[in-house]
C-alpha cells in the first residue's frame, strides 16, 4: 500500500487521493488492440485503473511486430487481445487484465448489453459505421466512449456522451477570488485595523497588498463617487498613489500591490460562463436530476440570495509580503467566510433535496464544500451525438475551416478520414492498401471526397490534390510514432473523464502529423 | 515494388512509396529503409518518462541502431510512467534496463546503454550519432548536450552552415498535463540557446521570509530544510536575515545558504529518508509555532525535491511527437515541424506550432567567437584569454583541436598528460594553421549558478599566409 502511493506519487501530485480512487473504481473497455489502442491502454494501466477488458478478434500477424510494443515474436499466430492483455498485464499487477477474443465489429451487431458493465469504452480503428452503432449503445447506456484512430500520418480523437460536468476543473491560470472592491464586514475591520501609515519600518514593508488595495480601493471610491478606477488613465493615476505610499524602493508589498491593483476594477458578480451553467434547463431540478445539478439550483439560489449576486467565496489566499501574524489572520478571515458561504449552500442544498423527495442527506458536506471552492470554476461539456455529426452537419462552420489556411491539412484530414471509410464500404478495403492499382485509388478517393464535401453543404470547395494523394499513400497503416501520440491524447482524456477533474477536450481532434499543426474541430 | 506484408507492413507505406508532401531529399525505397536500419544512429539522452518512450517509439520506427545515456537508478516512483521497469528493477541503472527490455521486445535493435553523466563522454562519443533524441528534464542538461551538438557545425566562408556537420536534435520537456517537442537543426533552426528565455528561472524564496515571515507551508519546509538543518549540523547559528538591521533587505537568495552547507560537517540528502522526515518534522513543528496550516510529509518532499509532476499520456505524446519527427527527418518521408510544438491538456485540448527565430550572435549555434591571437601566445596565456573574455567568461577550461585533447583539467592522470601543452604555442599545437576553430569546455556563472558549457571558438593567428582578419570581423 506505501508502495502504491510512492509508486504513484508523482500523479497524485496531479489529481489526488480522490483522482486515483475514481481511476482505481474504473472498469475500461478497449476495443481493437492495435498500436493505437495497447498504447492507449498502456498509460491507463500504468496509471493503476481498476480493470481493462481488451476486445479483438484478430490473431498476430508478422506485420503488426513492427508497430506494436505489447506483441514480441512468440505472439505470432495467436490471439492478438490475449497477447496484448499479457503484456499490458506486466505493467502493474494492481490492474485487473482481461481479454474477449472477438470482433468488435461483431459485438457492436450482436452483443450491444455487453457494454453495458464499463464505465468508458475505447474504441480504436473502428470504421464510421460501426462507430454510429456504438454511440447509440453507449448513450443509451450511459457509458463514455472514446474513439481514437491512427491513419498514416493523421488520426482522430474524439469523446462522445450526453453530458459531463466538472467541479475540479483546476484551470492554470484564474483570477484569485479576493473582493477587494467588495470587502464582507470582517475584512473591511480587519483593513481597517492597520494603520497604513504605521512608522515602523517592519510593519510597514509587511502589510499585505489585500490590506494596502481594500483601504486605497475605499479612499478613491470616496474621492471619486464611489465609482472605481476604470479608465486607463484612472488606473494609472491610481498606480501611481500606491507608489506615492511606498516609504523605501525595496517595499515589496507595495510592489505587489501596484501589479495587483487591477483586481480593484475587477468586475462584480458572476461570470458569463457559470451565468450560463445556473440558467440552464438541466438547474430545474427533479427526482431525476444529478447531484451536480442540484448543487447548481443551491448555488443559483445562494447567488440570488445570501451571495448578493456573488458565488460563494473561494476562500484561498494566494502568498502575498506580509508579517506572519497579518498573513495567517488574513487567511482565517478568508476561510471563514468561504465556511460561511458553505454552511449557506449546503443548507439549501438540503431544502432543495427534501423538496423533490430525496434524501436531505444524499450529498455529503465535503462534496458541497468542494463544489463551493470551484463554483467559479464550474465546466459543462456536452457532445453532439456522432449521428448528429455525420447526418446533420453544419455547413458554415465547416466552410470557415475550410478557407482558414492554419487550418487547411487538419479539416482535409478531417473529410479524408471519413472518405475512406466510404471508400472501404465500396470496395472493402482502404484507399492505397495494394501498390499496383494506387492510381485508380487516388481518383475514386478523389471522387468520394468531392460528394462527401456536397454532402457536407460544402460542394464548392475542394481538396489539395497532394493531400488526397498522401492519404492514399498511407494505405490505412498504422505508424507506431503516431498511434503512441493518439493513444498518448485518448488516454489523456480519459483521465480527465475518470477523475472528473479539468477540461475534457470538446469538438473532434484531428492530428496532422505533417507540420502538426493538428486541430480541434467543432462540428 | 510488391506489397509488403513483412514485419514493417505499415512503415513501409511512408517509406517505400513516392509522395507529395515530403522533404525535397526524400528517395523512396527498399533502399531507404535499409540505410535507416543500418547508417542511422541515434543517442537517446535520459532514460526516464520520455526516454524509455522514445527508446519504443524509435525502435518501432525503423531505427535500429541506438545508443542510450542516464546517470540514474530506478526509484519506485517511476513506476506510474517509466514503463520499461518494474518493481524488482529498482535500484538498478535506467540506461541497462531500458536497454534490455526494448530489445528484449524488439528483435533486430541494438540499444547500446551508457550509465553515466553526459558530461562524461568526449566529443568523439557523440560525434558518431546522426541524430539526438534529448528526453531530459534539466535546463542544464539540455544546455550542455545542445552545446555539443553546435560544436560539431562549421561553416564556410560565406558564413552559411555547412550540411553535412549539422547534427540534428530533437527535444521533449513535459510537465503535469503539458508538454513540448522540438526540432533544433543547428545553425538552420534556433537552438536551445537561442530561445533559453522559454526556460525562466526557477522562483526562490528569500531567506529573510523563510526566517521571519514564512507564510506558507512551503515557507516552513524551506526554514528547515535550509536552515535549521545546517543549524543543526555545524552547531552554530547564523543572522540571515537583514531585514530588521535596515530597511534594505538584502535578500540573499537560497544560492548563498549552498555555500554554507558546504562548510557544514553533514550534507543534506534529500534521498535520505531520515533527512526527509526529519526535515518534515521541523517544519511541522516551525508550522504550529505560526499558526500555518498545510504541511505535509508528500509536500515536504515536494518542495525539497522540487518535484515536477508526472504522467505517462504527456510523456507518450511528446515523445512521440520527438520520434515522428526523428523518423521524419532522417528519412524525409513528410515534412518536418517547424520548429516547436507546445501541448496542453489542462483545459480542452491545445496544440500550437510556433516557429521561432535563430538568434542571430548566439554563441553557441552562432559561426563562434572570433578570437585573434598572435602565433606566440601559449595554451596557457590562452586559457587566461577565455577566462577575462566579457562574453566567454570560461573557468577551468578543457581545450580539444580536432579531435585532439591539448588540455584536460580532469581527471589528475590526463590532467598530468596534457600539463606539458601549456607552455607551448596555442599555433604550433594547431599544426600551424592560419584559422580553424577550437573546442573549450568549461565552467560558466549563468543566473548565479556554475555550470558545465561547451563552446566552439573561431582562432586567427594574425599575420600568417597574409590572412587577414578583415572577412571574419564580423563574427566576433
Amino acid at each position: 500500500m506505501v508502495e502504491s502511493r510512492t509508486k504513484y506519487d508523482r500523479q497524485l501530485r496531479i489529481w489526488g487521493e480522490q483522482g486515483q480512487a475514481a481511476l482505481e473504481q474504473a472498469s475500461i473497455c478497449l476495443l481493437g488492440c492495435g498500436p493505437t489502442g495497447s498504447e492507449t491502454l498502456k498509460n491507463l494501466v500504468l496509471g493503476g485503473v481498476g480493470s481493462i477488458t481488451v476486445v479483438d478478434g484478430s490473431k498476430v500477424e508478422e506485420g503488426d511486430l513492427g508497430n506494436n510494443f505489447m506483441l514480441d515474436g512468440a505472439s505470432v499466430g495467436k490471439s492478438k487481445a490475449k497477447s496484448v492483455c499479457f503484456f499490458l498485464q506486466e505493467l502493474n499487477d494492481a490492474v485487473k487484465a482481461k481479454f474477449v477474443e472477438e470482433s468488435p465489429e461483431a459485438l457492436i451487431e450482436t452483443n450491444p448489453s455487453f457494454f453495458s458493465q464499463f464505465t468508458l469504452v475505447i474504441a480504436t480503428q473502428l470504421v464510421e459505421a460501426s462507430v454510429l452503432k456504438l454511440d447509440i449503445i453507449c448513450r443509451q447506456a450511459n457509458i463514455m466512449l472514446i474513439c481514437a484512430r491512427s491513419y498514416g500520418l493523421t488520426g482522430l480523437v474524439r469523446i462522445s456522451l450526453k453530458e459531463h460536468a466538472v467541479i475540479e476543473s483546476k484551470p492554470d491560470h484564474f483570477l484569485d477570488d479576493l473582493r477587494l472592491n467588495n470587502p464582507w464586514p470582517e475584512l473591511k475591520r480587519f483593513a481597517e485595523s492597520i494603520d497604513l501609515n504605521s512608522t515602523d519600518p517592519v510593519v510597514h514593508k509587511h502589510t499585505p497588498y489585500v490590506v494596502i488595495l481594500v483601504k486605497l480601493a475605499e479612499e478613491w471610491a470616496n474621492s471619486h463617487g464611489g465609482c472605481l478606477p476604470s479608465t486607463r488613465e484612472e488606473k494609472r493615476h491610481f498606480k501611481d498613489l500606491l507608489k506615492g505610499r511606498m516609504i523605501a524602493i525595496d517595499e515589496d508589498n507595495y510592489k505587489e500591490a501596484i501589479e495587483a491593483s487591477f483586481k480593484i476594477s475587477a468586475s462584480q458578480g458572476i461570470n458569463p460562463a457559470l451565468r450560463q451553467i445556473i440558467n440552464d434547463s438541466s438547474a430545474e431540478v427533479d427526482s431525476t436530476s444529478s447531484d451536480f445539478w442540484v448543487m447548481v439550483a443551491a448555488l443559483k439560489e445562494f447567488i440570488a440570495n445570501e451571495g448578493g449576486g456573488e458565488a460563494p467565496l473561494e476562500g484561498s489566499l494566494p502568498d502575498m509580503t506580509s508579517l506572519t501574524e497579518y498573513y495567517v489572520n488574513l487567511q482565517k478571515i478568508y476561510q471563514a467566510k468561504a465556511e460561511a458561504d458553505v454552511i449557506a449552500v449546503e443548507q439549501r442544498v438540503r431544502n432543495i433535496l427534501k423538496r423533490i423527495g430525496r434524501e436531505p442527506g444524499a450529498i455529503s458536506k465535503s462534496n458541497i464544500k468542494s463544489f463551493c471552492r470551484n463554483a467559479r470554476k464550474l465546466t459543462v461539456c456536452r457532445y453532439r451525438p456522432i449521428d448528429d455529426e455525420l447526418n446533420s452537419p453544419m455547413p458554415a462552420e465547416l466552410q470557415k475551416y475550410l478557407i482558414d489556411e492554419d487550418y487547411s491539412i487538419a479539416v482535409g484530414f478531417y473529410i479524408l478520414l471519413r472518405a475512406v471509410d466510404r471508400f472501404a464500404a465500396n470496395y472493402n478495403r482502404f484507399p492505397g492498401v495494394f501498390d499496383g492499382v494506387m492510381d485508380e485509388d487516388i481518383s475514386r478517393l478523389k471522387t468520394i471526397a468531392v460528394g462527401m464535401l456536397g454532402d457536407l453543404g460544402c460542394s464548392g470547395s475542394t481538396l489539395t490534390e497532394d493531400l488526397i494523394n498522401e492519404m492514399c499513400r498511407f494505405g490505412g497503416a498504422e505508424l507506431h510514432a503516431v498511434a503512441a501520440f493518439i493513444g498518448g491524447i485518448a488516454s489523456q482524456e480519459v483521465i480527465k473523464l475518470i477523475t472528473k477533474q479539468f477540461v475534457p477536450m470538446s469538438g473532434t481532434f484531428i492530428f496532422n502529423g505533417i507540420d502538426h499543426k493538428s486541430h480541434l474541430l467543432a462540428l | 515494388m510488391g506489397e509488403s506484408t513483412g514485419r514493417w507492413r505499415d512503415l513501409d507505406k511512408l517509406l517505400l512509396r513516392p509522395g507529395n508532401i515530403v522533404s525535397p531529399n526524400f528517395e523512396p525505397g527498399t533502399e531507404l529503409r535499409d540505410d535507416l536500419q543500418t547508417y542511422a544512429r541515434v543517442l537517446v539522452v535520459g532514460a526516464g518518462g520520455l526516454g524509455c518512450e522514445l527508446l519504443k517509439d524509435l525502435a518501432l520506427s525503423g531505427f535500429r541502431n541506438i545508443d542510450v545515456i542516464d546517470m540514474d537508478r530506478i526509484e519506485v516512483s517511476n513506476l506510474n510512467r517509466q514503463f520499461l521497469f518494474r518493481l524488482q528493477d529498482v535500484g538498478k541503472p535506467k540506461a541497462d534496463v531500458a536497454a534490455m527490455r526494448v530489445m528484449e521486445r524488439v528483435s533486430g535493435v541494438n540499444i547500446i546503454p551508457h550509465f553515466c553523466r553526459i558530461e562524461d563522454k568526449d566529443l568523439d562519443f557523440y560525434s558518431n550519432f546522426t541524430i539526438i533524441a534529448l528526453g531530459l528534464d534539466s535546463i542544464e542538461a539540455r544546455s550542455y548536450i545542445n552545446g555539443v551538438a553546435c560544436s560539431f557545425l562549421e561553416y564556410d566562408s560565406d558564413d552559411n552552415p555547412c550540411e553535412e556537420t549539422i547534427k540534428p536534435m530533437v527535444d521533449g520537456g513535459t510537465e503535469g498535463f503539458k508538454g513540448h517537442a522540438r526540432v533544433i537543426l543547428p545553425g538552420k533552426t534556433p537552438c536551445f540557446e537561442c530561445t533559453i528565455w522559454l526556460f525562466p528561472p526557477q522562483v526562490k524564496f528569500p531567506l529573510c521570509t523563510l526566517a521571519e515571515t514564512p507564510r506558507t507551508a512551503a515557507h516552513c519546509i524551506e526554514y528547515a530544510h535550509l536552515i535549521k538543518w545546517d543549524e543543526v549540523t555545524t552547531k552554530s547559528s547564523f543572522q540571515f536575515c537583514f531585514c530588521h538591521s535596515s530597511s534594505a533587505c538584502s535578500h540573499m537568495l537560497l544560492i548563498m545558504y549552498i555555500l554554507f552547507q558546504v562548510h557544514s560537517g553533514k550534507s543534506f540528502d534529500a534521498d535520505d529518508p531520515e533527512h526527509m522526515q526529519w526535515v518534515y518534522s521541523e517544519a511541522v513543528k516551525r508550522a504550529e509555532l505560526f499558526g500555518i496550516p498545510g504541511v505535509t510529509y508528500s509536500l515536504t518532499q515536494g518542495v525539497v525535491k522540487n518535484i515536477i509532476p508526472a504522467i505517462a499520456s504527456t510523456n507518450a505524446i511528446i515523445s512521440a511527437a520527438c520520434a515522428l519527427e526523428a523518423l521524419k527527418i532522417m528519412s524525409g518521408c513528410s515534412k518536418t515541424m517547424s520548429n516547436y510544438l507546445t501541448y496542453n491538456g489542462l483545459a480542452g485540448l491545445h496544440t500550437k506550432v510556433t516557429e521561432f527565430v535563430r538568434e542571430k550572435d548566439c554563441l553557441v549555434c552562432g559561426p563562434g567567437v572570433l578570437l585573434e591571437l598572435d602565433t606566440s601566445v601559449t595554451l596557457q596565456k590562452f586559457i587566461e584569454l577565455i577566462g577575462e573574455h566579457p562574453l566567454l567568461l570560461l573557468s577551468k577550461p578543457s581545450v580539444t583541436y580536432r579531435g585532439k585533447t591539448l588540455y584536460m583539467q580532469a581527471p589528475p592522470v590526463l590532467e598530468e598528460m596534457t600539463r606539458s601543452n601549456l607552455k607551448l604555442p596555442l599555433y604550433d599545437l594547431m599544426d600551424k594553421v592560419a584559422k580553424d576553430v577550437i573546442h573549450v569546455n568549461g565552467m560558466t556563472s549563468k543566473n548565479d549558478t556554475k555550470q558545465s558549457c561547451l563552446l566552439k571558438l573561431r582562432i586567427v593567428f594574425k599575420g600568417i599566409d597574409g590572412m587577414t582578419d578583415m572577412d571574419m570581423a564580423s563574427g566576433a
